[in-house]
């Protein structure tokens, strides 16, 4: 499944990376932050949407290594962000698929408005498919289900695809082994 | 036809960029779409799709209620209508009670459908379509040419032109730039609307959920920053339970664009907290615009399975030619014919559905599994009883249907011709009969019709008898065709008749709407052919065999002959095509190859009718490579080559660049034979080969298969 997943997700355009542990993925997101320029000055902030896999001792920790990574995410400061980062409740082997319950609004901010958005995923939640996560969630309790396959994309004019229209033009997935399934 | 419908058309063929984007997005589109099914069993999954739609078809009200209750439950606010002008008044109603400046748009027919944006920014309120298709042809004030791909018509030239004089000036005509600049414009747009209309994809009636696919992102920015959101959608979006999301989400990707799964999926059942903590305020809007009604037709029914692919499109030989502007309303293609006779008016589809050469293309990727083809039959036969036969089509029927008076009429017109005639081909007709010979030479009228010539051929007698059916082209044009079924007939065993009151097939009254002329067609042949005692009844042409065998009990059916439906599926049960008939003889071994032949390399052109009505493509191919000749597949074999019956007298303008493809693709071949099933395929491709000078031969398999028979 973790191939599957990992061919259908790259054909798509997304980058896909693994890890071992929570720690490493803190080490790897760090890394990519360093790498994109993030700073703390406007333009330059990261943001990272509040989940699970981060307590309060983790995001001192990331937010000291990173200056300008923010977790206080606001509509203004997710519009302003180059980075969005969030952590995905499952992954859909084959369509290269991420899926997360999203109610909460910052989660949707980081994963629309910036231009590159990093994905944390349990690699246990890798799913066979549309199928089987569907049977999983439940829309009573989860109102706003997000589905996301590559980064943004269009093919209005001439046919010719075009990747980042309204959406992130990259998207960078990190599969997480020790991370627990959210939901 | 009216001249400004025939212009339109003309506007479209002289428009290069209009063939050559959307011919070559056709091409691919059928390689890529291939792909994306693929692993996939479609029948399945597409039959699975029409269950649950047309279930859900059938109890609209029912679930409409079902939805209400479950979407109210959650805290979202529905809204349910018949009428188009109540939707426009609710929105603007919402905006103006709660000081809605600006609105942001994501992609959504049903608004177009009832032509919201107007009604909207003449109260004053700023509107902003946001999927990059619906916004350049928002500033460039035109209509969507393609229920997908809105802009598909315009080069990047034409959109840096836009982008240039609606927004800023210096626009250079570079996709990856336009793209950035129109994402640059409109997030500030996105960031300071106070409402976000949107359409949806399906609307589940258990949960209250809406589903909205996109691929640019623009959804889940209209569905998450504005404080409100509203959702129109058409009643037909309705399914009943959250599971069924599952199968439509497995097709609408790969039939629309070719993707596994659009970039964004975003399933909303209820009202989700805003970017400043208070929640969302989500109106829902049910429209039914005269889905309930069309739901209430037996025959229209099936339209509600529709999921909005636009794969009717992309496959028809005729959309990629024209695009969708000729078709002048909202909804394009085969569907949006239909679509627009109903949300419309039926008179509004009248010049729409003659663009129709009911080739099936569309049926047969359908992932609603609407017969699209019959379907607009079926608008056809309507329209001719409300507006009546044009009298010049009445007499045309009357001549047909008498076999001699029309054979005698044909053939003075023969003799008119004989100047033009060298090698039983005409290529040029004087006057204003000329445009029928422009693009290709039409066969001289024979001298003598198969129904007398069969008489002179020394039959065996035989013990198993079959009754052959000609058509009018094998009696009048190609009866050699007939002596070589008569003659391979006769080598299997079995004697050939001819019941002389066999008449015209019905398919051209049929065709143009004329049920009931087609009607009499059926009942007539029927007579004639049940009155011999035959095992079989043989025709060498797939569109009088798929007359006779299905579409004679469909007519009956349509004008409420049911009395004459025993005797239709009797004589439906007998009918075989030539080549069909063919093979099964050859593997009884009744019919035997001669060894040593000298066999070429051929190419198949399938014939719409044999292909996909009747799904006898394997038979000729399979004869003709037991002959020992070598099939070279041409690319797009089945592709309609552009005859359709009287539509290339109709619409010779399209009739022609569809056979133009047609025999490029013939001699990208290299093959020196061309071997088809049907009179009337024939008749056209070997016009357009003689017209282009080229030595290609062009054949029907039984004139051929004869030669390679002991």
């Amino acid at each position: 499944m973790i191939e599957s997943f990992r061919m259908r997700a790259e054909s798509v355009s997304a980058q896909v990376e693994r890890v071992a542990t929570t720690e490493l993925a803190m080490e790897l997101v760090a890394l990519l932050l360093q790498q994109e320029g993030v700073e703390d000055k406007p333009h330059c902030y990261a943001v990272w949407a509040a989940s699970a896999m981060i307590g309060e001792a983790e995001r001192q920790k990331m937010e000291r290594i990173v200056p300008g990574l923010r977790f206080d995410v606001t509509r203004e400061l997710a519009a302003d962000a180059k980075v969005g980062i969030s952590q995905m409740d499952w992954a859909l082997a084959n369509t290269g698929t991420l899926v997360q319950s999203a109610d909460a609004v910052d989660k949707r901010l980081v994963s629309t408005l910036p231009l590159l958005h990093i994905a944390l995923v349990s690699t246990a939640a890798l799913l066979p498919d549309l199928t089987s996560v569907l049977r999983r969630v439940d829309p009573r309790t989860s109102a706003y289900l997000s589905f996301i396959t590559g980064p943004s994309r269009t093919a209005d004019i001439e046919r010719v695809l075009t990747i980042g229209v309204h959406g992130p033009e990259r998207l960078i997935i990190v599969l997480v082994d020790d991370l627990e399934v959210a939901a | 036809m009216n001249e400004e419908f025939k212009q339109s058309i003309l506007d479209a063929l002289a428009n290069p960029n209009l063939s050559g984007a959307l011919g070559r997005f056709s091409e691919a589109y059928r390689v890529s779409r291939a792909k994306a099914y693929e692993g996939i069993d479609f029948e399945a999954l597409r039959t699975e799709i029409a269950d649950i739609k047309s279930l859900a078809a059938s109890q609209l009200d029912k679930l409409a209620e079902k939805f209400t209750h479950a979407a109210e439950a959650r805290g979202t606010k529905v809204f349910r209508t018949s009428d188009p002008e109540a939707v426009k008044d609710y929105i603007l109603h919402l905006a103006l009670e709660r000081n809605v400046k600006s609105i942001v748009k994501s992609k959504s027919m049903a608004s177009e459908e009832i032509h919201l944006n107007e009604h909207l920014e003449r109260a004053g309120l700023e509107v902003n379509e946001t999927d990059l298709g619906e916004w350049i042809i928002q500033l460039a004030g035109q209509r969507p040419s393609h229920m997908v791909m809105p802009a598909i018509h315009l080069t990047k030239e034409e959109v840096a032109d836009v982008f240039s004089q609606q927004v800023e000036a210096g626009q250079a005509a570079d996709i990856p730039k336009l793209v950035k600049f129109a994402r640059g414009k409109l997030r500030p747009k996105f960031l300071k609307a106070d409402m976000g209309i949107s359409g949806a994809n399906i609307a589940v009636a258990e949960t209250g959920s809406i589903v909205i696919i996109t691929n640019e992102g623009n959804a889940r920015l209209v569905t998450t920053l504005p404080r409100i959101h509203i959702a129109i959608v058409g009643l037909e979006k309705l399914i009943d339970h959250f599971a069924d999301i599952t199968p439509i989400l497995t097709a609408l990707p790969r039939s629309a664009t070719a993707q596994l799964l659009t970039s964004y999926v975003s399933i909303i059942s209820g009202p989700v907290p805003n970017t400043d903590g208070t929640p969302k305020e989500l109106h829902i809007i049910l429209m039914d615009n005269r889905r309930n009604e069309m739901a209430r037709d037996p025959r229209f029914k099936q339209a509600l399975q529709c999921v909005r692919c636009a794969s009717c499109l992309n496959v028809c030989p005729v959309f990629r030619l024209v695009g969708g502007h000729v078709f002048g309303k909202v909804y394009t293609g085969g569907i949006g014919t239909i679509l627009t006779a109903w949300f419309d008016a039926l008179k509004e589809s009248d010049e729409i559905q003659s663009l129709c050469i009911q080739c099936g293309n569309c049926k047969e990727v359908c992932p609603g599994k609407i017969d699209i083809p019959e379907l607009i039959l079926e608008l056809r036969r309507r329209l001719a009883v409300q507006q009546g036969q044009p009298i010049m089509q009445k007499a045309i029927f009357s001549v047909v249907n008498n076999r001699r008076l029309f054979h005698t009429m044909m053939r003075a017109a023969s003799i008119a011709q004989k100047p033009f005639a060298r090698q039983g081909l005409i290529r040029h007709l004087p006057m204003f009969l000329g445009n029928m010979t422009e693009f290709r030479s039409l066969p001289a009228i024979a001298e003598v019709p198969f129904r007398d010539r069969i008489k002179k051929i020394k039959q065996p007698k035989c013990a198993e008898k079959a009754a052959f059916y000609s058509g009018c082209l094998v009696d009048f044009a190609y009866p050699e065709m007939g002596e070589s079924v008569v003659r391979i007939l006769n080598k299997a065993g079995i004697e050939a008749v001819f019941p002389e009151g066999q008449t015209c097939c019905g398919a051209p009254a049929r065709y143009s709407g004329a049920y009931e002329v087609a009607a009499q067609n059926g009942a007539d042949n029927i007579r004639a052919l049940l009155s011999e005692d035959v095992k079989y009844v043989v025709s060498a042409c797939p569109t009088c065999t798929v007359a006779l065998k299905q579409d004679f009990i469909a007519t009956f059916v349509s004008v409420g002959r049911i009395g004459d439906l025993p005797a239709a599926r009797q004589l439906a049960g007998k009918t075989v095509d030539f080549s069909t008939l063919a093979s099964q003889l050859v593997e009884q071994g009744r019919l035997k190859f001669k060894k040593g032949t000298d066999a070429t390399k051929f190419t198949y052109h399938d014939s719409c009718h044999l292909k996909r009505t009747l799904r006898a493509e394997k038979a000729p191919r399979k004869l003709m490579q037991q002959a020992g000749y070598e099939l070279v597949e041409m690319q797009e074999s089945d592709m309609c080559c552009g005859m359709g019956g009287s539509y290339t007298l109709k619409l010779p303008e399209l009739s022609a660049p569809i056979l133009e493809r047609k025999l490029v693709n013939i001699e990208k071949t290299g093959a020196p034979l061309l071997l088809i099933d049907c009179p009337g395929c024939v008749m056209q491709i070997r016009g357009g080969i003689d017209k282009r000078g080229s030595n290609i031969k062009v054949e029907h398999t039984a004139t051929r298969l004869e030669e390679c028979l002991e």
